[in-house]
């Protein structure tokens, strides 16, 4: 064996370009400041319309005002029942989604990759799909024995369809080029499966399980609201009833966190794991 | 040439000879290759050159057992081609490196596709990286590293297994004249320690009468001519070669 090849000029590895793509991004404390400062406007326009009781179509007068909320918010962070609602919530949109992200990649790989698969699941996954999950609440509240059950199958309906679509669209634009290299490597379709199609449809499935994510939250707390005993979605429309208003924009802003915090801890874990991905620079949060 | 790590290339394995026999190919139900008659001998490295659409790629593609013939025979060894094997391995124009895998993973592919215990397979690997040159780039991943260093990687990977026949698919088409001169220096070392037969497809006479055992010119109807390279003027091959084209 002689020593090493040689590496000529012109055969060195990539740098980053020297030019930066795209319009500057700016300095990350200015974007900062940028985000909070439209909070912060937002929320002043908010106090204002609500302490001159603005009627302009939109009649403000009735809701209450950041200052009031804020109060109830601190207020109800001091309650049991609050976190309680909160785990409640959680455990059903988990449950639901991870058992939505399994059936469908599983069901998404399945359907792209066999056209037999796709002969018997396509026509009856194609006749439920256009059907909204919540509307499925009157069979949800017929089929399962418990209303825990029942959401947690609104939540899973709700996610898996996203799940399953972007996971079959990623399989089926997958080069054919990595599977041959595979194969003609000696790898059979379970190789092909294991080393081609699980990781090169990671994109396409994080932006599936991205938007399954936004969904499920949407039915779980619309589910909550009307068949449930506990939850975010249940005390937000609980509040409703008893006319506590602020009670009804409190439970509103803890859905926008959960939802916030969920569909990150997603975007997050897709990020790291798709890093084989070329990004623009300042592509970032 | 038997690497440390007890992983062999070439060494105690002979070259696997190809034929093909009247063979036809095609995509969809367009024909590319008709009636083609070729015979590898085991060992020897044969090139296929022909103008741009002339099926060479299709012609490799079948060899691999990608591309299954509508008519006639392809044989590797005795046994006809029915589809890929690992004894079959294959460079690709387009790198064909799995981009989520750094360069030591890509290149531990085959082995662990076979099951070779992690130890040994990282062992036959840094072999491999160091051998094309890589050994600083072993972690990066494939859309960190130059065109040419793709195609290094392409090759430590493709003989690694050490496979009885490589099948390489104008694996240094894309790159620029230097690099290309470099990599022609580079397989030409490496297979110096290898019996495995070579078939290469390129566009390009000069670098076919670089490597080639004999080379095979290939027209619109298929093999038009095989010449052998060795002992007869440079010049007049070339000439002969692009006369034939």
């Amino acid at each position: 064996m002689t020593g090493p090849a040689r590496q000529s000029v012109q055969d060195r590895p990539v740098t980053r370009p020297a030019v930066r793509r795209g319009r500057p991004q700016g300095h990350p404390a200015v974007r900062w400041a940028t985000r909070i400062g439209c909070l912060l406007v937002a929320t002043g326009l908010w106090q204002a319309l609500t302490a001159t009781d603005a009627r302009l179509w939109l009649r403000f007068d009735r809701l209450p005002g950041p200052g009031e909320v804020a109060a109830r918010f601190a207020t109800q962070l001091t309650t049991r029942l609050y976190y309680l609602d909160l785990l409640q919530s959680l455990i059903r949109i988990l449950t639901g989604f991870a058992l939505a992200a399994v059936a469908g990649i599983t069901v998404g790989v399945l359907i792209a990759r066999s056209r037999r698969a796709g002969d018997v699941l396509l026509p009856l996954l194609e006749a439920v799909r256009p059907i909204p999950a919540i509307a499925l609440v009157p069979i949800a509240i017929l089929l399962f024995p418990t209303d825990e059950q029942g959401i947690v199958f609104i939540t899973f309906t709700a996610a898996f369809f996203p799940v399953m679509v972007s996971t079959r669209h990623a399989v089926r634009a997958l080069p054919t080029l990595w599977e041959d290299a595979v194969r003609t490597l000696g790898g059979s379709r379970r190789h092909v499966l294991w080393n081609v199609v699980l990781p090169g449809t990671l994109p396409g499935v994080f932006g599936g399980l991205s938007v399954g994510m936004g969904v499920a939250w949407i039915c779980v707390i619309s589910a909550e609201m009307i068949s449930g005993e506990f939850g975010v979605g249940y005390r937000t429309w609980h509040a409703y009833t008893i006319v506590d208003y602020p009670g009804v924009i409190v439970g509103m802003v803890t859905i926008g966190a959960l939802g916030w915090l969920t569909s990150s801890v997603v975007e997050l874990v897709g990020r790291r794991v798709t890093r084989w991905l070329p990004r623009g620079e300042g592509s970032g949060t | 040439m038997t690497l440390t790590s007890g992983i062999t290339v070439g060494a105690g394995r002979t070259g696997l000879s190809f034929r093909l026999d009247g063979a036809g190919f095609g995509y969809g139900g367009t024909a590319v290759l008709r009636d083609v008659a070729l015979d590898v001998a085991p060992g020897e490295v044969m090139v296929v050159v022909g103008a741009s659409g002339s099926g060479k790629s299709t012609l490799l593609r079948a060899l691999a057992g990608l591309l299954p013939a509508w008519e006639g025979r392809v044989l590797a060894g005795d046994e006809p081609v029915t589809g890929p094997g690992a004894e079959r391995a294959m460079v690709f124009q387009d790198d064909g490196l799995l981009p989520w895998r750094t360069v030591r993973r890509n290149v531990e592919l085959p082995l662990a596709i076979r099951g070779v215990p992690r130890r040994e397979r990282a062992r036959a690997a840094t072999e491999w990286i160091d051998r094309v040159g890589l050994a600083e780039a072993a972690q990066r991943l494939p859309r960190e590293l130059s065109g040419g260093m793709r195609q290094r990687v392409q090759l430590a990977r493709a003989l690694v297994g050490a496979p009885r026949a490589v099948l390489m698919d104008e694996p240094f088409g894309a790159l620029d004249a230097q690099t290309r001169a470099d990599m022609q220096r580079l397989l030409l070392d490496v297979l110096r320690d290898t019996s495995a037969t070579v078939v290469f497809v390129t566009h390009d006479v000069d670098e076919a009468l670089l490597l080639a055992d004999r080379v095979a010119v290939l027209g619109r109807t298929g093999v038009k001519t095989v010449l052998e390279t060795r002992g007869g003027p440079r010049a007049a091959l070339r000439e002969r070669i692009l006369k034939e084209l």
